[in-house]
């Protein structure tokens, strides 16, 4: 079956500087996979390589359709869903505008999107007029999550997101984004600089080092590997 | 020094020597030719003191104008009601204009960018009726137009021919001289203050306010200093400005005036002394030459504007930036000042 | 007193001028980040616009809306060609652009319609009279001004905060990222915003022509500088604080004439400095303007 995303000599770069040097990845239907790394690996890069936020080239292919360097709008239109780094939300919206924004593609779905958002987020419901700004930083996390859910996507992109916040915060979002997974069957890309549980939530994972894959293969596997046991996990 | 540092040392070299001579031998033309010259000269000035403050520490000032009417009634009056001779006005008016340019600098430094260029370009605007205050009266015994032509204080009473070192020169071709050696000066004094200390001070708050202050350069100082020297050259292009024409009145100095300067820095290039003389010709000959296009009224200043749309887009950092690039492929420039 | 009424009601009619042009610079500062310098001209431009389909003999009320249509394609198509390259550059670039900009819609209007006197609208399609309200008189024409003005920002905050559409404006001006990711055309929302914007000012333009007659070139030039101390009162970012600027710059400037005579300050003359004055003192004191909100750096 082919893969629900598949990247090709993936090859990125900022101005001048080059951050991939031709990275390949796959993620299949309904599959949790992780991206891990250094800082300055490439794998927000990657991400927004996908998104069409930076200059690339190489081939990205989503449910088999060509979409290298289509615009971002394009990309949210075909079903994938981007929670950047630094979450993404509408600082000086509400809650509940910024919900809205998430169902921006869907003619009808509001309602429906949101009945879901707050099965998973119930806490929504009494902040939804609440400026989007003055939202903790693990509510902004939920928030920006609950944005992407909005559009029913088939792939969701999640850049970083236990950055900043508390260890037990953290666990709460990969639990919500593995019922997701199970009941939903939506498939995640997660880039992360906490290994342990990004290996913990995935199934398979990759290892960037300098813009490029140094190591592929099942998250348990990586897990046990030496040198991703010393540079990543710290044992 | 480097090879390129010495090519570049001498290309600098060469070009200034060609231009002294350019202007100051070459001239003989007629007398229009003297006064467009001259008032290239005056926006020489101006444009050279606008680079400073806007280019060098990234305050956006749209009130030049109004600083060269400073100057230019301090000559003015000076010249008029208090018989001080001409020459001697000149540093006078730039001593003014630089303490009104301070006193512009210190509320400037609460704002922002953005802020400055507008509360600047209020001044600019406001300028002319500020000057026709019938308040402020008092300050010039003969009026608000001041009418210095047959002030015997003045070079060239009555516009009558001038005597220097032994040659007789008419009234214009004298104000074109006396204002590009002026510019020169002016021009070299900015060189040795922009490439030393205030220079580097200058360049470190345009580019980063907050690493300036931590490493420890003294920011309000700087920035008010240069919204002071910027603001006496424009005094000083006042006065040269007010002399030429012999005549002091608001509408000598509109707003146009001060965005007629910016455009000058911008086309010849924010942050660069190499491009000052080509920004100066553009403000001068380009009105001119829109009007070769056809005599109706309103089309120079459609040929103008669209021209500096066209440079801005073509040409964001100025024929300094277009200069720099075709001489050095690595260049690194940036101003992001906001 | 019913003077003072009186001078108060004629002061927000014109303040409701300075209010729309300070409407459209904040439309486009929020929305692009620029400070558009040609505001002004580009109502006088249109308002022109206006002037030769009445010439060429449409009817008033229907060149008015006609205009407002021109003015929101001619704001559109400006975006996209000549604003577009250059969002994101220095603040200095933009603002010389606006100026180039300024410049040659001058020149063109100069051009096209020469500076001739000319009376817009001809054949009074306003009412000049006036209702008798408790001994104060009324202009009819101050009142409809009034009444456009807040229907028209009354749209704007309907449009603004009830729509799907305005919800994407607002969005794209607040993080045109994030926007883009939820698949909003930000490059279109904000070619709309200038459209927009030029409609607006197209407004302000007609009503300039209609209640401070001759239309000419350079009508809305001292009407910029109050549109822009209006807009700072509002931190260039508050659409609310910029009417409520425009209209108190409105009224202040309409006593300070009146009562001038009366106490022989002279002011009048200087309306302008005025401006200026209220420009700096509102920044010096509250840079965020007073509507604004207080925008703290990171460093």
């Amino acid at each position: 079956m082919a893969p629900l995303l598949e990247l090709q000599d993936v090859e990125a770069r900022y101005g001048p500087v080059q951050a991939l040097h031709g990275v390949s990845l796959t993620v299949g239907e309904g599959e949790i996979v992780a991206v891990l790394g250094g800082n300055g690996a490439g794998k927000t890069t990657t991400l927004r390589a996908i998104s069409g936020l930076v200059t690339m080239s190489g081939e990205v292919r989503f449910a088999g359709k060509r979409i290298t360097r289509a615009a971002p709008e394009r990309v949210a239109r075909i079903g994938i869903a981007h929670v950047p780094e630094g979450r993404g939300i509408f600082q000086e919206l509400s809650v509940r505008e910024n919900l809205r924004l998430g169902a921006y593609l869907r003619r009808d779905g509001f309602d429906e999107g949101y009945e879901r958002a707050r099965a998973y987020f119930p806490w929504l419901e009494e902040r939804r007029d609440q400026q989007a700004g003055t939202l903790s930083g693990g509510e902004q996390q939920m928030l920006a999550l609950a944005r992407a859910l909005m559009s029913r996507p088939r792939l969701l992109l999640l850049d970083e997101p236990s950055l900043g916040l508390a260890p037990i915060v953290v666990r709460e979002l990969f639990e919500i984004v593995g019922q997701l997974n199970e009941k939903d069957g939506l498939a995640v890309l997660v880039v992360e600089q906490n290994a342990k549980l990004a290996l913990r939530s995935s199934s398979r994972a990759y290892v960037l080092e300098v813009g490029r894959v140094a190591l592929e293969g099942p998250s348990a596997e990586l897990a046990e590997n030496e040198s991703v046991r010393n540079s990543y996990l710290g044992y | 020094m480097s090879r390129l540092a010495t090519a570049r040392a001498a290309a600098t070299a060469l070009a200034l020597a060609l231009g002294v001579v350019f202007i100051f031998l070459a001239p003989r033309w007629d007398q229009i030719g003297d006064i467009k010259g001259q008032n290239m000269g005056v926006y020489f000035i101006a444009i050279l003191g606008l680079n400073i403050v806007t280019g060098y520490t990234g305050q956006i000032s749209l009130a030049q104008g109004a600083f060269m009417a400073i100057g230019g009634y301090t000559t003015a009056i000076l010249i008029v009601d208090h018989g001080v001779r001409d020459l001697w006005t000149i540093p006078i008016a730039a001593l003014v204009a630089g303490v009104a340019g301070f006193l512009v600098g210190i509320p400037a430094l609460k704002l922002s960018g953005l802020y400055v260029a507008l509360a600047t370009f209020g001044l600019a605007v406001a300028m002319p009726d500020i000057l026709g205050w019938d308040k402020l009266d008092r300050l010039a015994k003969s009026g608000r137009e001041i009418q210095l032509f047959n002030s015997p204080d003045l070079i060239g009473k009555g516009f009558a021919d001038v005597e220097f070192l032994g040659h007789t020169l008419t009234f214009t071709r004298a104000m074109y001289y006396l204002t590009w050696a002026i510019a020169l000066v002016l021009l070299i004094v900015a060189w040795l203050v922009l490439r030393g200390g205030p220079g580097r001070a200058f360049r470190a708050v345009r580019d980063s306010e907050l690493a300036a202050t931590s490493s420890g350069v003294h920011i309000a100082a700087y920035k008010t200093f240069a919204f002071a020297l910027s603001a006496a050259y424009a005094g000083v292009a006042g006065s040269l400005l007010v002399m030429a024409v012999a005549f002091a009145d608001p509408n000598s100095f509109p707003a146009k005036l001060s965005l007629t300067i910016l455009v000058g820095a911008v086309v010849a290039g924010l942050g660069s002394l190499w491009g000052v003389l080509i920004g100066a010709a553009f403000v001068q000959f380009l009105p001119d030459a829109a009007v070769h296009i056809s005599k109706a009224q309103g089309v120079p200043d459609a040929v103008y504007g669209a021209a500096l749309i066209l440079i801005v887009l073509l040409l964001p950092t100025g024929f300094a930036g277009g200069l720099r690039r075709v001489f050095s492929p690595l260049t690194t420039r940036l101003y992001t000042r906001s | 007193m019913a003077e003072f009424f009186q001078q108060v009601v004629a002061g927000l009619a014109s303040g409701s001028i300075y209010a729309l042009l300070a409407l459209a610079i904040v439309i486009i500062y929020r929305s692009t980040g620029v400070v558009n310098f040609a505001q002004g001209e580009m109502a006088t431009f249109t308002t022109f616009i206006a002037w030769t389909l009445v010439d060429h003999g449409l009817g008033y009320w229907v060149a008015f809306p006609l205009t407002l249509l021109i003015a929101f394609a001619g704001g559109i198509a400006l975006e996209r060609t000549i604003i577009r390259p250059v969002e994101g550059k220095p603040v200095v670039t933009v603002v010389i652009l606006t100026i180039g900009l300024f410049i040659m819609l001058g020149g063109l209007t100069n051009w096209i319609w020469k500076a001739e006197v000319r009376s817009f609208p001809p054949n009074r399609p306003f009412p000049t009279d006036a209702w008798d309200v408790g001994g104060v008189a009324i202009s009819k024409q101050d009142v409809g001004i009034l009444l456009v003005t807040f229907g028209l920002v009354g749209g704007l905050w309907a449009l603004f905060q009830l729509t799907k559409l305005g919800l994407a404006l607002r969005a794209s001006a607040v993080n045109p990222t994030a926007s883009r990711l939820v698949g909003i055309r930000v490059g279109w929302m904000l070619a709309l915003g200038w459209g927009l914007a030029a409609a607006i000012g197209a407004v302000a333009g007609l009503f300039t022509a209609a209640a401070s007659p001759p239309l000419e070139p350079n009508m809305m030039r001292p009407i910029l500088i109050y549109a822009f101390a209006a807009a700072v009162v509002g931190g260039l970012t508050s659409p609310v604080g910029a009417v409520v600027g425009g209209l108190a710059i409105g009224v202040t400037l309409n006593l300070v004439a009146t009562y001038d005579e009366h106490l022989h300050i002279e002011l009048d003359r200087v309306r302008l400095p005025i401006a200026l004055l209220l420009i700096l003192t509102v920044l010096l004191v509250r840079p965020a303007g007073l509507f604004g909100k207080t925008v703290l750096r990171r460093v």
